[in-house]
């Protein structure tokens, strides 16, 4: 491609509780590293959203995340985005938010946008926080490392599959985390997942270029850190029984 | 007082000089559980009848009730205070049972406890910092926290001296009969963008903010005056107008004062009898301090969260020393380091930097993406000796040390220990 990808983080202000934002510089940094030019725009919920090959959606608190599906709606920009190809990645109240529905503060369910066949309702058990591992069913992506923080109960519907199998953690709370179909991608994993899986944030550049093979990156600080983070998801946790594995 | 408040009051300053004498801590929790166990009201008995100020927020509690102890010792009187930062009920407990019956007490209070102090000690006065995401692996959201703030300060009439540059410290404090509004700043927003009164969206300019529902900054009753080169005023309502002068740095520790100076008053101190005692203070609990670190001169400071970081590296900025960045992930500093990727680390571009503590890796990826080069050390002091190895010959500067809570505190002890 010659024109610059541009990628755009949806909404900070009311969906940047959880550090997601950095998903949108991973991508960018690692376009450019393999010669892609690439335009990086933070969103903010009060003007239009621009158009985009990439959008990411991060965590949130309840309230914001009700007035960023007003607003997304309303806008429609995504939406016909995703009717033309753009890639989404969604995270946590943003996975959610893509869905066909989701809990509000009090637990009454509000209509999402319905990009990603998911319906999440507000789960019984106390909030589901801790490192979560997940082996993707998505290709070459591999085992997903990330740090999961949510009240929320998501079950994948026909016109989707989840992105993968739960290793430790909670995730959809049925042994899956996430889901996706076509380019939409969604997932409970903060991290920000894109700079702990820089396999994920590969496939989704590769979506988004076109390129079906990207050069190689040196990535021995993300390799170390997914090292770091597999031991104490697996290793000294299950040793200790902390944590529930399957 | 009854026996079994008695008994609890021994039982928890005997504990504290125990834990003390034996160095197992600094004494300030344990004995605290023991007295809030044989009392449960332990701290509504101790507080009766005590002159108190309680102060809250996210950044800047340890420092400012520091300064605030200090104005009230100006006048000869013991005070009882928190010193060591434990500031939830077992810790006010401790600090109480510590000293005489009729010494007033300055106490550093959780954000999320403060409803609960308010209604056990009923302080003279009520200093509100600033709000914003902490730890959100295991605390509250700050919207819901300001919401609890709110409905606590209907029900007291305590004078409260709160932050008018921050709308969620002004939408709990808004609630209380008597608010003195200090122009206390706020440099990290991304926190207030949403209006708490009606959900619609704050705007901010260089000195305001307002929302379309009409919740608007309230007009300082004490406003801050700062120079371009840094100097910092005081300006009361009556037109009184005084020079804020600290040994510790940074803008924000410069505009806690003078929160900490109009509480002063509150409790009888006159504001400037108040800075003059504030500007004795060098260092709070290790924070501010330039210590020898292995033979390196380090300057040491504790960053928590986004908007902690936010004012560092501001106050860092027109350095260009060496840095050392240590994260740690315990259950004290928030389980989760995804934050890191809210702060503007990219400012650190062109320095030195070292990255170290326990997520060090979580930072190196950072650094990495945020195009700051740097070395990882795994050690915080070896970190520091290679900072100075990387200023190479710009000979004996001091170097910037900045870690979050535990991270620093593993400084502290490390070099305490050598």
């Amino acid at each position: 491609m010659n024109r610059s990808l541009r990628i755009v983080v949806v909404y900070p202000d009311l969906l940047g509780t959880y550090g997601d934002g950095g998903n949108g510089l991973v991508l960018t940094r690692r376009a450019e590293r393999r010669g892609f030019p690439a335009e990086l725009i933070e969103a903010a919920s009060d003007g239009p959203l621009p158009v985009a090959d990439v959008y990411t959606l991060g965590g949130g608190e309840d309230g914001p995340q009700v007035r960023a599906t007003e607003s997304l709606n309303e806008d429609g920009t995504l939406a016909r985005a995703v009717r033309n190809g753009a890639v989404v990645f969604a995270v946590c109240a943003g996975y959610q938010i893509i869905g066909t529905t989701f809990p509000a503060a009090d637990g009454s369910p509000v209509p999402g946008l319905g990009l990603l066949d998911v319906a999440t309702v507000k789960g019984r058990a106390p909030r589901a926080v801790g490192e979560i591992v997940v082996d993707a069913d998505l290709p070459g992506v591999g085992a997903l490392t990330g740090f999961e923080n949510h009240g929320g109960l998501t079950e994948v519907g026909p016109g989707a599959q989840p992105l993968g199998r739960v290793r430790t953690g909670v995730g959809n709370g049925d042994y899956t985390d996430g889901a996706w179909a076509g380019r939409v991608v969604g997932t409970y994993l903060h991290g920000p997942a894109l700079a702990r899986n820089p396999a994920l944030a590969d496939l989704l550049l590769r979506w988004a270029t076109g390129e079906d093979e990207l050069a190689p990156l040196d990535d021995y600080r993300e390799q170390a850190l997914r090292s770091e983070r597999f031991e104490a998801a697996l290793g000294r946790r299950t040793a200790r029984g902390r944590r529930r594995v399957r | 007082m009854t026996t079994r408040t008695r008994v609890a009051v021994f039982a928890t300053a005997s504990l504290n000089g125990l834990s003390r004498r034996l160095h197992m801590g600094s004494g300030t929790v344990a004995g605290g559980r023991i007295g809030l166990a044989i009392a449960p009201n332990l701290l509504e008995t101790l507080g009766a009848g005590r002159r108190s100020a309680v102060v809250s927020g996210t950044n800047g509690k340890t420092t400012t009730t520091r300064l605030l102890a200090a104005a009230l010792e100006s006048t000869g009187v013991p005070v009882l205070t928190n010193a060591t930062g434990s500031n939830m009920p077992a810790g006010h407990v401790a600090a109480l049972a510590g000293g005489p019956a009729d010494a007033p007490a300055v106490l550093e209070v959780d954000e999320a406890y403060l409803p609960a102090i308010i209604g056990a000690l009923h302080p003279n006065a009520l200093v509100l910092l600033n709000l914003s995401r902490d730890q959100l692996d295991r605390s509250n959201e700050v919207r819901m926290v300001a919401t609890r703030w709110r409905e606590a300060l209907a029900e007291t009439i305590c004078t409260v001296v709160a932050n008018a540059d921050d709308p969620l410290v002004v939408f709990g404090a808004q609630a209380a009969t008597s608010v003195v509004w200090v122009a206390g700043g706020m440099r990290w927003r991304s926190d207030a963008a949403g209006c708490p009164a009606c959900g619609g969206r704050i705007r901010f300019d260089e000195v305001s903010w307002s929302c379309e529902c009409g919740f608007a900054r309230p007009t300082p009753d004490v406003d801050v005056e700062v120079e371009p080169d840094g100097r910092t005023t005081a300006v009361f309502a009556d037109g009184r107008r005084l020079p804020v002068v600290l040994l510790i740095p940074g803008l924000f520790n410069h505009r806690n004062a003078v929160l900490a100076a109009a509480a002063a008053e509150v409790l009888g101190v006159p504001a400037d009898h108040a800075f003059e005692a504030m500007g004795q203070i060098e260092g709070v609990a290790g924070r501010f301090s330039v210590q020898d670190v292995g033979g390196v001169s380090t300057r040491l400071l504790l960053a928590k969260n986004p908007a902690g970081w936010e004012e560092l590296l501001f106050l860092v900025a027109p350095g260009t020393s060496p840095v050392v960045v240590a994260i740690n992930a315990r259950i004290a500093d928030g389980r989760d380091p995804s934050w890191l990727w809210d702060v503007p680390f990219e400012r650190l571009s062109g320095r030195p930097v070292v990255a170290t503590g326990e997520r060090s890796a979580d930072l190196s990826v950072r650094l990495h993406y945020a195009g700051v080069e740097h070395e990882r050390v795994a050690d915080p002091v070896e970190a520091v000796a290679v900072a100075a190895r990387l200023g190479g010959d710009r000979g004996v500067e001091t170097i910037e040390f900045i870690g979050n809570y535990t991270a620093f505190h593993d400084l502290l002890r490390a070099n305490r220990a050598s």
